[in-house]
């Protein structure tokens, strides 16, 4: 019998020879990520394990991200203990102000993440690296304190749910309308447990950015990884990049499969995801006038330099609507040079956008942009919960990067083909 | 490891806002927690729940944030064991860590009612309807997993792990060996 991507994965790193859906595991981690709110309570943990040091200070990750450039004495509290803990305890991969981006962008981009990887995270979008072909997964505090002390975690081997995509996609159509979808016909639960593999010609042709996107949102299907098998496109993004040697693994011909999807994607419109749920997806030419007053382009999900150049074709030579506030993050320090370099960021501001340092920001409502009440945004974010970027009564509805930009001149959601 | 007590029944989706509402977290004391626990959904839950008690529950238990608080209060509530049909996947991991058994078995669920006495043995994995006399099996808990609940949580079993005479720490390349 054959086995999928995942349990090849995590069989090597339980020292097994083979492991099964439903059997747990004790798996030794390549890394363990927190960050600026997470890691404060993952210390304390650590700190009542009675070690004195973490089990590899190059594999115990840091990242100041969501709070930062820090947004009030408290934000400042909690960066200044893991500023002290990133210091005693010597760890090589602490970013702060200056060389932080946002922790799912950072990290591959620095080639902290190579395939076949095991990476825990306190923070669940963790499942981003499995578009390097990693299983990756978020996990609670003292999980994060055990590992970052023993570089072991406990693990139940999750069945695979095989998602495949057929066809040609349409213009404006990218990673975030193939996983909103997807999302939309299996719902918030329905991969809850799984890990999911993305296959298929479709994703076989999607440049890193738009599969970094689509494990990212694996966690809004409740899924515990989502993973991309490793090919040239992963292997040229990896060159010159990737930190350590690093082993590809393949699922088995014959692996078994809990449940496999198979997506027909040649009519697929740009999607948007209403409010409150990122389920709630529509075909953008359903949406009918919703005006918004505010764009948000970042994030963990659409914060690479792939989508900031598809906002850029959109934005170039046209103006945002008076009415609506476009706020623009790159998720890296590179991501926001290049985007420099290639002359983004002056298409962006001479559009009337605001752009700023990477950061999580007005993702999880901290700052750079958080919304009133009765307040609405279209956001190329994961998440779209009751107040998640602000009020409880503001509104937030996900989309790409094209229709994020489109709908931020015309000062509602709109297809971008309508501006042309 | 044997428990006995009253079940506590409730329907699926029970979220980690009506286990412990936001509005608590501001304290992650078990035994403050456990005052509050389930009050939305059962306001009479954490004065009449008695030591040893079991909740069983529908699918989905524990969906929502990943807040440690939620198994917390219900630890600290004296709650011995959660049974349900399914769980969500981190407060399923939250819980274990810190030493709060939870079982999955729908056939239990389908057959215990509010009210009955039942009785559960981990190591075993049988779950016995005291009441209706009908007993149900689930998968036993791996070796380790037992000793994570026996030790009251995954930071006092990794601090005895590190503590005994064994070798600290396994490393990586040893385990790949
Ligand atoms: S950008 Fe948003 S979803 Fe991503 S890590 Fe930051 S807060 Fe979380």
């Amino acid at each position: 019998m054959g086995h999928t991507l995942t349990e090849k994965i995590l069989a090597d790193h339980a020292g097994l020879e083979e492991v099964h859906p439903g059997q747990f595991v004790d798996v030794a981690v390549d890394l363990v990520l927190s960050n600026d709110i997470t890691a404060p309570l993952a210390i304390r943990e650590f700190e009542k394990l009675g070690v004195e040091r973490v089990f590899d200070p190059a594999r115990v990750v840091i990242v100041a991200d969501h709070f930062v450039p820090n947004k009030d004495i408290p934000s400042a509290q909690q960066s200044l203990v893991i500023r002290q803990f990133a210091h005693a305890q010597k760890l090589v991969h602490y970013y702060d102000v200056g060389r932080m981006g946002i922790e799912h962008v950072l990290l591959p981009e620095q080639g902290l993440v190579v395939p076949g990887d095991v990476v825990v995270g306190a923070d669940s979008h963790t499942c981003t690296y499995g578009a390097l072909g990693a299983f990756a997964t978020g996990m609670g505090s003292t999980d994060i304190a055990v590992a970052m002390a023993t570089g072991r975690v406990w693990m139940r081997v999750p069945e695979t749910m095989r998602i495949v995509y057929h066809g040609q996609l349409q213009p404006w159509v990218g990673g975030k309308d193939l996983i909103l979808h997807t999302i939309g016909q299996i719902g918030v639960d329905g991969a809850r447990y799984k890990a999911i593999e993305f296959g298929g010609p479709v994703v076989a042709a999607l440049p890193m950015a738009g599969r970094f996107t689509m494990a990212n949102m694996a966690i809004e299907a409740g899924a515990k990884a989502g993973l991309f098998p490793v090919d040239q496109t992963t292997l040229a993004y990896l060159g010159g990049r990737a930190a350590r040697p690093y082993r590809v693994y393949e699922p088995d011909a014959d692996a078994t499969y809990q449940q496999v999807i198979e997506i027909e994607v040649s009519h697929l419109e740009p999607q948007v995801a209403f409010p409150h749920l990122p389920a709630n997806t529509r075909p953008v030419t359903q949406v009918v006038e919703v005006p918004v007053d505010q764009v948000v382009i970042g994030s963990c999900t659409n914060g690479w330099l792939e989508d900031l150049r598809v906002a850029a074709e959109v934005l170039r030579g046209r103006s945002v609507h008076r009415d609506v506030r476009c706020i623009i993050i790159p998720g890296s320090p590179q991501v926001y040079l290049d985007a420099l370099r290639e002359g983004l960021l002056e298409v962006f501001i001479e559009a009337g956008a605001a752009v700023s340092t990477p950061t999580c920001g007005p993702c999880l409502g901290g700052h750079m942009g958080v919304l009133a009440a009765g307040e609405r945004a279209v956001s190329t974010t994961n998440r779209n919960f009751r107040g998640r970027m602000g009020h409880p009564d503001s509104e937030v509805y996900l989309a790409g990067p094209a229709v994020a930009a489109a709908s931020a001149v015309a000062g509602r959601i709109i297809h971008p083909s309508e501006l042309e | 490891m044997r428990i006995t007590g009253r079940v506590w029944k409730y329907g699926d989706h029970v979220d980690t806002d009506v286990i412990i509402p936001a509005r608590y977290l501001n304290t992650s004391v078990m035994e403050e927690l456990a005052r509050h626990c389930l009050e939305d959904l059962d306001p009479k839950f954490a004065t009449l729940v008695q030591p040893g008690d079991v909740i069983v529950a529908g699918e989905n238990f524990g969906c929502g944030s990943s807040r440690e608080h939620a198994p917390l209060a219900i630890k600290g509530a004296g709650v011995s064991c959660v049974i349900a049909r399914s769980f969500a996947r981190i407060f399923y991991r939250n819980a274990i860590n810190i030493g709060l058994p939870i079982l999955e078995c729908p056939a239990a669920v389908q057959d215990v009612e509010d009210g009955h006495q039942i009785e559960v043995d981990l190591e075993s994995g049988q779950v016995r309807n005291l009441t209706t006399g009908r007993v149900f099996r689930v998968e036993p808990y791996p070796p380790f997993m037992m000793a994570i609940i026996e030790s009251g949580g995954l930071v006092p079993y990794t601090r005895q792990r590190l503590k005994a005479a064994r070798k600290p720490n396994v490393s990586q390349d040893e385990v790949r060996q």
